[in-house]
């Protein structure tokens, strides 16, 4: 289904470490997390303005894992895009699905519409 | 009603003085007066508590006015003038320099004078006082010739004067008339402890002795001391004499003012002469009768001064005379009753001859009150003690637990009242503090510092103040976080150890065996910097690199708009033309922007990530390496021009400079770490702004530490003194790794310093004096680090895996991100901010809705 598109390997990336995809011409941000899960935001920062999202430190806050944005640190909920910082702010989150262990990102979560 | 302006004359310009010209402007008495401030010493009013530590830091550091004048206009400073006589009829004084200045209101600040016993001999060469700045410059002088010298006088200033003498490298003699030191403050027990330290410190001390005669060799010069009963001479070539004040009321006398029986400019409770408008303050008046030799009392009286000139109610009924000894090594304290001269008083005594400990409390009869004490060899309950004499407060149960060494010593667990006056230089109590941590204007000893002068005097109670705060946070359940973030219930320093004992080498080992989750943006790069302090592996190596801040993920500098910054070393800013055409090169082939840095080096703005390979590789060909801007790690060490060409410079400071940068290069530290190195003490590279400043001198080079720019700016202090190059590097490795260790997480050498206990002198002692023994071992630290040095550019680029991560996308490695873009101005690129992301395509469907 078209849909989804392929992305790449998981085993290409590395745990709690981010990466930039081009998904249907924008810029998505995929995270990999310490117990194999995958997740995919929009990369573009809406406080910065700039799109960063995949280069940022990946943890957890409580049991919400979460990216903090380079440039100012704040916090994206990797499940939902919403900001804990300021919950009026969120990036839009993507479906994920692995297939024989390749990646694919499918349509935004509509929940995370605003 | 016209309004005419008033004129008040202050005269002499010391360390009230120059308070009360400060409460005039603050409390708005310039309203209606122009003050003219007449200093007869060169400079202005400058820190005489701290005079010992000219030798150290100079006579701009003591300074309270270095501008030379005050912000407010309506005060006018004239130094180096003398006041030599007051018409009271006239309302006029006449100055040294002819000029006459009337005045509505005088005030004499005139300070006291050091007293020289008329021995035959005081008036030779090489006989000093120990009062001014021109006397320290004096001794100093002096010193550089004398083999022995001798300070007359045992007192509280005579041991200091004779500690200086002492480290300046003259064997020294105390000669003290009384039975025993400090006979003013201490009693015979306490005198025989301390005169053990003294002489420990290879000091010697001669007690009970009169000098009779200052005798003259051949050359008019101090030759040696005769004593009364005493045949034996004592061979010195210099004296300092330390035998008492006598306050300066000579002005006083001669325009006909009263004066108090054993001198003193008699005043009353609001510091007003027998001449209404003539007020007196500081160590020239004598309120009552009494003059007092210190300056606490000094600035209460200044303080009461203008508020009698405001027309206010305040008034000065006498102070507390506690001291304590500054000099290094000894603790010695005397407060409140010291000699229990109250009717009935008791006496509790602890001695520990073998530790050289001599503690004493004074009691009331009914052991209900403490009255007064002396401490010596260790006087780390005095801050609590000294505010419980003072307050007046009932004492705990079994008092004697105040000064037994089984208790802190430090009086835990003691309630002051909020009455209880923590700082007596300054007049701060409890209350005050606590008033200041509780509405949220300071939560450390800095923020309280700055709120209510509390501690900014001579520092003996800062203990006392850091205990107060903590103790607040506690009483609100707010735990002094130290903890670094949710994950770990560690500081940065614990967590340093933690790792250092265990030798963990991964945030996996160090978060399952000591922290919960999965770790945040701040535990992770401390944890990263800490591995790298410990082990320098390649940061982007396969245990660090996810741990990494957005700069060292990806070795530059991230921007504004998502792409990089380049910064090459240049170390000591030194670089050929071949290097600097290649510079170019790469700018204007890559397009990027380029500047000169605050730092003395290139930057190269504009690279995409993905560029940063290509670009590094022809830089590293070229012979250069990271330069780290982007890393908590050594940035740069700045040089001047130095002996090689510039006419004044006395030392090699670029070839130093260069030295230091190579040799601390890619050092991770808490924060960034900034050096200078200066040719001469012009000191054009501006070396004590810096966390490290090294300025050469005719002898080696003055090593001074923990200075910054930035937000809160900072002069570093001098650590030591004429060092020769390898002792400068040994230093300097020892207190680099020590900061290292010790420091919180982003907090610079500064801050730093100002959270330990003891500030310079503690970290003197340990870098200096090696008091920890830690020194070969923090040296040896730094060689693993010097030697396990790899430029992590050229190691990347080497790397196919760590390469790997420079792509815009994993699925479309060739595609620039189309968010990056740029506009030109002054011929060069600018970034361009879009205010909604850039696509390249169509959109992304959305999903149904999630049930
Ligand atoms: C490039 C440069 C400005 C310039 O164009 O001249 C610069 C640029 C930045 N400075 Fe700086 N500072 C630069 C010299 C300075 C200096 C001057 C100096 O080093 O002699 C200072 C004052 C001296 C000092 O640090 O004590 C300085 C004080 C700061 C501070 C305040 C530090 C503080 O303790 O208050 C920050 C903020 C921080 O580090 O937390 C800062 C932070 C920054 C950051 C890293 C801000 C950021 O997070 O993006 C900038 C990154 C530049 C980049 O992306 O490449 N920069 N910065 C200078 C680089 C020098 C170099 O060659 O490495
Ligand atoms: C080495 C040393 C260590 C000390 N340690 C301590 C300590 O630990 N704790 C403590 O409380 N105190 C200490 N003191 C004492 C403290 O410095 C004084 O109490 C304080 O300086 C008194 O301030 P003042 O303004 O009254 O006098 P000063 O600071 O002496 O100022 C008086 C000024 O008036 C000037 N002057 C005098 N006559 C004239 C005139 N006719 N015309 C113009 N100007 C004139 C003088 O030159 C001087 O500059 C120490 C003193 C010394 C020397
Ligand atoms: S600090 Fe001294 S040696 Fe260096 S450039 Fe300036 S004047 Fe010359
Ligand atoms: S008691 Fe001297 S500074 Fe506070």
């Amino acid at each position: 289904m078209s849909d989804w598109q392929q992305i790449c390997r998981v085993d290409d990336l590395e745990r709690e470490r981010g990466v930039t995809a081009l998904v249907h011409g924008q810029a998505v941000a995929i995270f990999r997390t310490h117990d194999d899960q995958v997740y995919a935001l929009g990369n573009y920062d809406p406080f910065a303005h700039a799109s960063v999202l995949a280069r940022g430190i990946i943890g957890t806050r409580g049991d919400v894992p979460f990216v903090a944005s380079p440039m100012h640190k704040q916090a994206f909920d990797l499940r939902t895009g919403v900001c804990l910082d300021d919950d009026s702010v969120s990036v839009p989150a993507y479906d994920v699905k692995v297939v024989d262990g390749t990646i694919l990102v499918g349509p935004r979560k509509a929940s995370t519409l605003a | 009603m016209i309004h005419v302006r008033k004129t008040l004359v202050v005269a002499g310009h010391g360390m009230v003085g120059h308070r009360f010209v400060l409460a005039a402007i603050e409390r708005g008495l310039t309203e209606t007066y122009d003050i003219v401030v007449v200093g007869e010493e060169a400079r202005p009013a400058y820190d005489r508590v701290a005079l010992t530590s000219f030798f150290e830091v100079g006579a701009e550091a003591l300074s309270y006015l270095p501008d030379g004048s005050y912000e407010d206009p309506r005060v006018r400073l004239l130094t180096g003038t003398q006041v030599t006589g007051i018409d009271r009829d006239a309302r006029q004084v006449t100055l040294d320099n002819g000029d006459v200045q009337a005045y509505d209101a005088l005030v004499l600040a005139t300070g006291a004078a050091p007293f020289v016993p008329p021995v035959p001999g005081h008036d030779l060469d090489n006989v000093f006082v120990y009062r001014t700045i021109e006397d320290l410059e004096a001794i100093r002088e002096a010193s550089k010739s004398a083999k022995a010298g001798a300070v007359i006088g045992g007192g509280l200033l005579g041991l200091e004067a004779a500690n200086a003498l002492h480290q300046l490298g003259v064997q020294t003699h105390v000669v003290e008339l009384a039975p025993r030191l400090m006979a003013v403050q201490i009693d015979d027990a306490g005198g025989r402890t301390l005169t053990r330290h003294v002489e420990q410190l290879g000091l010697t001390v001669h007690c009970g002795v009169m000098t009779e005669l200052i005798d003259a060799g051949a050359d008019g010069k101090v030759d040696s001391l005769k004593f009364k009963d005493r045949d034996e001479p004592l061979d010195v070539d210099m004296v300092v004499f330390s035998a008492g004040i006598r306050p300066r009321d000579a002005l006083a006398r001669d325009c006909g003012l009263a004066v108090a029986e054993r001198g003193g400019i008699l005043v009353d409770e609001q510091m007003r002469t027998s001449d209404d408008r003539i007020y007196a303050i500081g160590e020239c008046a004598a309120p009552g009768g009494q003059m007092y030799g210190l300056v606490a009392p000094g600035y209460s009286m200044a303080e009461v001064a203008v508020d009698a000139l405001l027309g206010g109610p305040g008034t000065f009924t006498g102070a507390d005379m506690s001291t304590k000894l500054k000099l290094l090594g000894v603790d010695v304290a005397s407060f409140g009753d010291a000699f229990a001269g109250t009717e009935g008083a008791l006496e509790l005594v602890f001695a520990d001859a073998v530790a050289g400990v001599y503690k004493k409390l004074v009691v009331s009869n009914d052991g209900k009150r403490l009255l007064g004490g002396i401490l010596v060899g260790d006087a780390s309950a005095y801050g609590v003690l000294r505010p419980m004499v003072a307050s007046g407060m009932e004492l705990p149960e079994n008092p004697e637990e105040l000064i037994l060494p089984a208790s802190t010593g430090s009086g835990a667990g003691v309630t002051l009242p909020d009455e209880a006056q923590i700082c007596s230089c300054n007049d701060v109590t409890k209350g005050e503090i606590v008033a200041v941590v509780a509405d949220g204007q300071a939560d450390d000893v800095a923020g309280v510092k700055a709120c209510t002068n509390a501690g900014t005097t001579c520092g003996s109670c800062v203990p006392v103040v850091k205990r107060l705060i903590e103790d607040h946070f506690a009483s609100i359940g707010r735990e002094i976080d130290r903890t670094i973030c949710e994950h770990f219930p560690l500081s940065r320093q614990e967590l340093f150890d933690v790792v250092a004992v265990h030798g963990y080498r991964s945030f996996d080992q160090i978060i399952e065996a000591h922290g919960s989750g999965r770790g945040c943006d701040i535990c992770k790069p401390a944890v990263a910097s800490i591995l790298a302090s410990q082990f320098n592996e390649h940061v982007l190596g396969r245990n660090t690199a996810a741990l990494q801040d957005t700069n060292d993920a990806y070795l530059a500098n991230l921007q504004k708009n998502g792409s990089y910054s380049v910064v090459p070393r240049i170390p000591g800013g030194e670089i050929t033309p071949e290097k600097l055409i290649v510079i170019g090169e790469v700018a204007r082939d890559f397009g990027l922007y380029t500047k000169i840095t605050g730092g003395q080096r290139i930057d190269l703005f504009g690279a995409r990530m993905e560029q940063l390979p290509a670009i590094w590789q022809r830089l590293v060909a070229a012979g250069f390496e990271s330069g780290h801007a982007y890393g908590k790690s050594l940035r740069t060490v700045k040089s001047c021009v130095g002996s090689t060409w510039c006419r004044f410079g006395v030392q090699d400071s670029v070839g130093m400079a260069i030295e230091l940068e190579l040799r601390y290069r890619g050092l991770r530290s808490p924060h960034k770490l900034k050096g200078g190195v200066s040719g001469c003490a012009r000191e054009c590279a501006e070396a004590r702004g810096k966390d490290f400043g090294v300025i050469a001198t005719e002898k080696g080079w003055n090593l001074y530490v923990c200075g910054n720019g930035g937000m809160v700016p900072a002069h570093a202090q001098l650590l030591a003194g004429d060092v020769d190059s390898e002792t400068l590097i040994r230093y300097l490795d020892r207190f680099l790794m020590y900061y290292i260790r010790t420091a919180d997480r982003l907090q610079r050498t500064s801050t730093w310093l100002d959270s330990i206990d003891g500030g310079l002198d503690r970290v003197r002692e340990i870098v200096v004096d090696d008091a920890l023994g830690l020194g070969a071992e923090l040296e040896a630290e730094m060689a693993r680090h010097v030697g396990s040095y790899v430029d992590e550019w050229r190691a990347t680029i080497e790397d196919p895996e760590k390469l790997a991560r420079f792509v815009s996308f994993v699925n479309a490695p060739d595609v620039p991100d189309a968010n990056i873009s740029f506009e030109v101005e002054r011929d060069q690129i600018k970034p361009q901010l879009s205010s909604e992301p850039v696509t390249l395509g169509s959109h992304i469907p959305v999903g149904a809705p999630t049930a």
